[in-house]
């Protein structure tokens, strides 16, 4: 049973069962004006679909706190519609549909440990390793003569997903990548 | 992350030497307006019963004063003309940018006024604390220019609801809708750039407040806010004790009912009423005073330790 909350326990950061859906508190902002009640005012969002939401709750409002878990897994497959992962204690193998990896995809790749989050037991979204190792499978040569400094040409990785890398970076090498911005850190020696 | 205890009460330190400042200069205010400055009990055997505000319960049958307005106003009944204190109130579970369950309040009350010439202090007491706190650039809050010079606004709480809101509360107003417009809609409005009085508040909006002869649906109680906060709360005082009791009895079952907190009729206060003659009070959030005074995002900041590190 997830925990019951009450409004005075409403905070930023906070993850709670609306509707059936887990919601993050995105914004949160104690309010009372002068002898009338208590007012908590919440930015919700739906940590399924990401929608966000504004919603004003009072004292006697209560919350059942969202029954979500992380557990470590590797990525095995996609089959196209949904991505299969193993825990890697029990073995168990779950899928999680396309929608929930979202952008993540573009830096998944077979093996990579994540982070899968469950929602009453159903994957709904996955926290990917800070930094990744991938091959870049094409890449235009870099134009001779062209030194400016910063300056970078598209390349596509292992994944089918495009970067920007440094001109010197050449196809088949290794780089590492920032899966938080998404960006090119350093190229890998193999 | 937990953040150094040193580093922040450092950064701290001119907002609680501001504090310091507004402190010496409320007193020195009130000494050249002739006021004693008075200490009343912060634990009592029965605060006011108010809907919506909870008394933190002290053991031995004690609660923390959540206002000293009935001790003070026992002291008017037995005929001090002019007051004020500078304490601290406690109410629970209240925690925000712009509220602590313990927080620093000024209260002042004055025999034979009534809620307008509080007013009248009020334009007097800011003018007073922001002519010497304020640098030559004058006085910022959060990039807002405040203006302690100008005339004051002031309006009712109907005409600010009918111009925010877009409806009149006029007679028996839907609470829970009044309380949500309040606060989101009708005060981020008032007080840009010189205060703002918000006055005549429905009845059921004023539990110790003097109904207005003139408009029995409204108490002479008023607000002053300035950009956009509520800084204090003042009014006429109620000195008929049988219908005091009579409002403290339906605030007591309904806090029963809404809150599961049992409160005792303050019998002291109500039996002091029948000598206390026409008078006002006000009650003024000091935090936030100094919050605005000194730019400071929230009462954090002007506090020596929050709530949490108390």
């Amino acid at each position: 049973m997830a925990a019951v909350l009450t409004a005075g326990e409403l905070r930023k950061g906070l993850k709670l069962e609306i509707d059936g859906d887990p919601y993050l508190i995105v914004d949160f902002e104690f309010t009372k004006p002068g002898k009338g009640q208590a007012l908590y005012r919440c930015r919700l969002k739906n940590m399924i679909t990401g929608v966000q939401f504004d919603r004003t709750y009072r004292s006697g409002d209560k919350f059942n706190a969202a029954d979500l878990e992380e557990q470590e897994m590797q990525f095995l497959y996609s089959d196209g519609e949904n991505y299969h992962f193993m825990n890697m204690t029990s073995f168990e193998q779950i899928e999680m549909p396309a929608e929930a990896v979202g952008d993540s995809s573009s830096f998944l790749t077979e093996n990579l440990v994540v982070n899968v989050l469950l929602f009453q037991g159903r994957p709904i979204g996955l926290t990917l390793p800070n930094f990744v190792e991938l091959k870049i499978v094409t890449s235009a040569p870099g134009v001779k003569g062209d030194t400016a400094s910063g300056a970078t040409k598209p390349a596509r990785l292992q994944t089918g997903h495009v970067i920007h890398v440094p001109l010197f970076v050449e196809e088949g090498e290794t780089v590492r990548i920032d899966t938080r911005t998404g960006q090119y850190v350093e190229r890998v020696k193999g | 992350m937990e953040i150094d205890e040193i580093e922040l009460l450092r950064s701290n330190r001119r907002f609680l030497e501001s504090r310091c400042r507004v402190l010496r200069l409320i007193r020195a205010f009130f000494e050249t307006q002739g006021f004693l400055e008075v200490q009343t009990p912060m634990l009592t055997a029965a605060p006011a019963p108010e809907l919506h505000i909870r008394p933190i319960q002290a053991g031995g049958g004690r609660f923390l004063s959540t206002s000293p307005e009935l001790h003070m106003k026992r002291m008017l009944a037995a005929g001090f003309e002019k007051i004020f204190q500078i304490t601290h109130a406690f109410r629970a579970d209240e925690r925000g940018r712009l509220h602590h369950p313990e927080f620093t309040i000024l209260e002042w009350y004055r025999l034979g006024a009534d809620y307008k010439d509080l007013q009248q202090d009020c334009q007097k007491l800011v003018r007073f604390t922001c002519r010497a706190v304020a640098p030559k650039s004058g006085l910022h809050f959060q990039g807002i220019r405040l203006d302690f010079e100008g005339p004051w606004k002031t309006c009712s709480v109907r005409e600010a609801f009918q111009k925010f809101a877009g409806w009149d509360p006029g007679l028996g107003p839907d609470l829970d809708r009044f309380d949500l417009d309040m606060a989101q809609k009708v005060q981020t409005n008032l007080g840009f750039p010189a205060p703002c009085i918000l006055e005549d508040y429905p009845k059921s909006r004023a539990s110790l407040a003097r109904i207005k002869p003139a408009e029995p649906e409204v108490a002479e109680r008023f607000e002053l806010f300035w950009a956009g906060i509520e800084l204090a709360n003042g009014f006429s005082e109620l000195i008929d004790p049988h219908e005091q009791r009579t409002r403290f009895q339906s605030a007591i079952a309904s806090k029963e009912q809404l809150e599961q907190i049992s409160c005792p009729m303050p019998e002291a206060f109500l039996a002091s009423l029948r000598h206390l003659r026409p008078c006002a009070g006000i009650a003024l959030g000091v935090d936030r005073f100094v919050m605005l005074l000194a730019g400071a995002e929230t009462i954090d900041d002007v506090v020596t330790f929050t709530p949490e590190r108390a």
